[in-house]
């Protein structure tokens, strides 16, 4: 228990010290589709909300699961979908380079 | 046994490459060049979390798991095919959705969990469904006003900032009452309950200007609760993803209240709005000069170098075609045309590229403010649609000013300025803006769409 917690407590620190150094370098053009993108994996909280309904461990656990996947793979679908929409358009007057 | 331990080791394998792939997806998306590649691995490493869940020992019953799936994909597409101009809303629906599943999850765990829940799962569980119900709620407000289902005014009340506190010391108090005693359970119910009404409370008092830091900082908490969701059940996966999106949204929220001159602190505890109440008033009739689409052609037409400045204004009156028909007109007469853009310019981070880039200019006309405000001397032309408080020179000179501080485009530093608006209504923050009485400045009233089409038929007509 004392080691998963420490160990998940170095993962989240690394993964936010990522985060920071990453971000801080998306350029301000892209700012809504950083937004949709970041939404969309951050709905990897489906797997979470699988594993509750594969489990079936109680009538309760399970429609409040079911509830959490549909949420969640609606903001999979929709914000990769969006994103890709949107990356599409940006398009430059420069010849693109080889 | 063997089988068992094997299919965890190959999960969990999986989550690894998954996490890689979605720290790459981010490091792609800082150049429009190799954007793409970053959604393609986050849609990899999206599918591979997944699927690698799907061979989790304990899952007994798929019927519901693809049930689900196929309903949330089937409310997704539509979903994705917004238009761009409704993207604000959508984002803040989709930070709503996010924190519904995480708020869920966290309830259907306790329950599964109670009365043995260890402190520490307890105290990262109430984080999660804390964060998880204040952000849903929030998130749901905040579309709410985008899409003026409810009023874009903030909704202000006597102690407003009194009553929002006591409620989340409530929900903390409770939090910390059953990490200390985990049989109490009938006091889950009330963190739920209170972070939900404290989710709406928080966002009501919050105008329509402030909605780019109001979605980032929702975009963070939705981040931060999946990453505590994430320590609850041991994933390693879950942390590193909620991580990844609390400290994008955490840079986006910094970036747009340096923006608007509010501290972070003042950010955080939800003091938005507030500077709107002092300012409306105090307002003389004094003499403008305005000129007609066939005067503003004109001088746009022998201008060398023009800077247009779009705002929130050009987005509700959906003139972003009609600046593209501007920016072709102009360009092919030879004059300089780029568009400077303030941060917090719309109602979210990047509103106006993404508005512009669906209207098809070019992205590198798109100008940071930054970069472009030492150009202004130079310009001949600014003209601003649909834009106002970040224009408003008042933010540099009058200390009395409710905005002052907050850096704004110098437009009044070039040699004409052209200004479409309907009329010399204040507009929403109820800021004079003194921009509008200087002797350089013309007024062009109208609508956005109408005014700016006006000049490009004045423009095709010239010769």
């Amino acid at each position: 228990m004392g080691s998963t917690l420490i160990d998940s407590l170095f993962v989240f620190m690394l993964a936010a010290f990522i985060g920071f150094e990453v971000i801080r370098h998306v350029s301000p053009l892209l700012h809504t589709p950083l937004m949709s993108l970041t939404n969309a994996l951050d709905a990897i909280a489906v797997v979470g909300a699988i594993v509750l309904v594969g489990e079936r461990k109680s009538e309760f656990a399970t429609i409040l699961g079911v509830i959490a996947i549909v949420a969640a793979t609606s903001n999979v679908v929709g914000g990769f979908f969006i994103t890709d929409r949107m990356l599409r358009m940006f398009r430059t007057s420069r010849p693109v380079k080889k | 046994m063997i089988e068992l331990v094997r299919s965890q080791y190959l999960i969990e394998a999986i989550y690894l490459v998954a996490s890689a792939l979605f720290i790459l997806s981010l490091k792609w998306m800082s150049s429009p060049a190799t954007a793409r590649h970053g959604i393609l691995a986050g849609e990899i490493g999206m599918v591979l979390a997944i699927a690698g869940t799907l061979l989790h020992h304990g899952i007994v019953d798929w019927k519901w798991i693809i049930i689900a799936l196929v309903l949330g994909s089937g409310i997704g597409i539509p979903l994705g095919m917004v238009q761009m101009t409704a993207v604000p809303q959508r984002t803040a629906l989709s930070h709503a959705f996010g924190a519904l599943c995480v708020t869920l999850v966290g309830t259907a765990e306790f329950y599964l969990q109670t009365p043995h829940v260890p402190r520490f799962t307890m105290s990262v569980l109430s984080m999660e469904v804390i964060l998880g119900g204040l952000t849903f709620t929030g998130s749901l407000m905040a579309a709410g006003k985008l899409q003026e289902i409810l009023p874009q005014r903030p909704i202000t009340y006597k102690g407003q900032n009194l009553v929002n506190l006591l409620l989340f010391v409530v929900a903390v108090g409770a939090a910390v009452y059953l990490v200390l005693h985990p049989e109490a359970k009938q006091f889950f119910p009330l963190i739920v309950g209170v972070s939900l009404i404290f989710g709406v409370l928080l966002v009501i008092p919050i105008g329509g200007a402030d909605m780019p830091t109001v979605i980032s900082l929702l975009n963070s908490y939705a981040g931060l609760s999946a990453a505590a969701m994430g320590f609850v059940l041991h994933n390693k996966l879950l942390i590193i993803a909620g991580a990844l999106d609390g400290s994008s949204g955490l840079i986006l929220s910094i970036i747009m209240s340096k923006a608007m001159n509010r501290s972070f602190t003042n950010v955080l505890f939800g003091a938005f709005g507030q500077v709107q109440a002092s300012a409306a008033g105090g307002q003389e009739a004094k003499p403008v000069r305005s000129a007609t689409a066939e005067e503003a052609a004109a001088i746009l037409a022998a201008a060398n170098k023009v800077v247009v400045v779009p705002g929130y204004g050009m987005a509700v009156a959906q003139a972003q075609h009609k600046v593209r028909e501007l920016y072709d007109a102009l360009t092919k007469k030879g004059v300089e045309v780029r568009f400077a853009i303030h941060p917090v310019a719309g109602r979210m981070p990047g509103h106006m590229n993404v508005l512009l880039a669906e209207a098809d200019i070019p992205y590198d006309r798109l100008i940071e403010m930054d970069e472009i405000n030492g150009d202004f001397p130079q310009t001949d032309v600014a003209l601003v649609i649909g834009a106002n408080d970040v224009t408003n020179p008042a933010a540099r000179s009058d200390q009395s000013s409710p905005i002052f501080g907050m850096p704004i485009l110098d437009v009044d530093k070039a040699h004409t300025v052209m200004v479409i608006k309907r009329s010399m209504n204040p507009g929403f923050a109820g800021i004079d803006n003194p921009l509008y009485y200087v002797d350089n400045t013309l007024m062009l009233f109208g609508d956005a769409k109408q005014f700016v089409g006006g000049i490009v038929r004045e423009l095709g007509g010239g010769h």
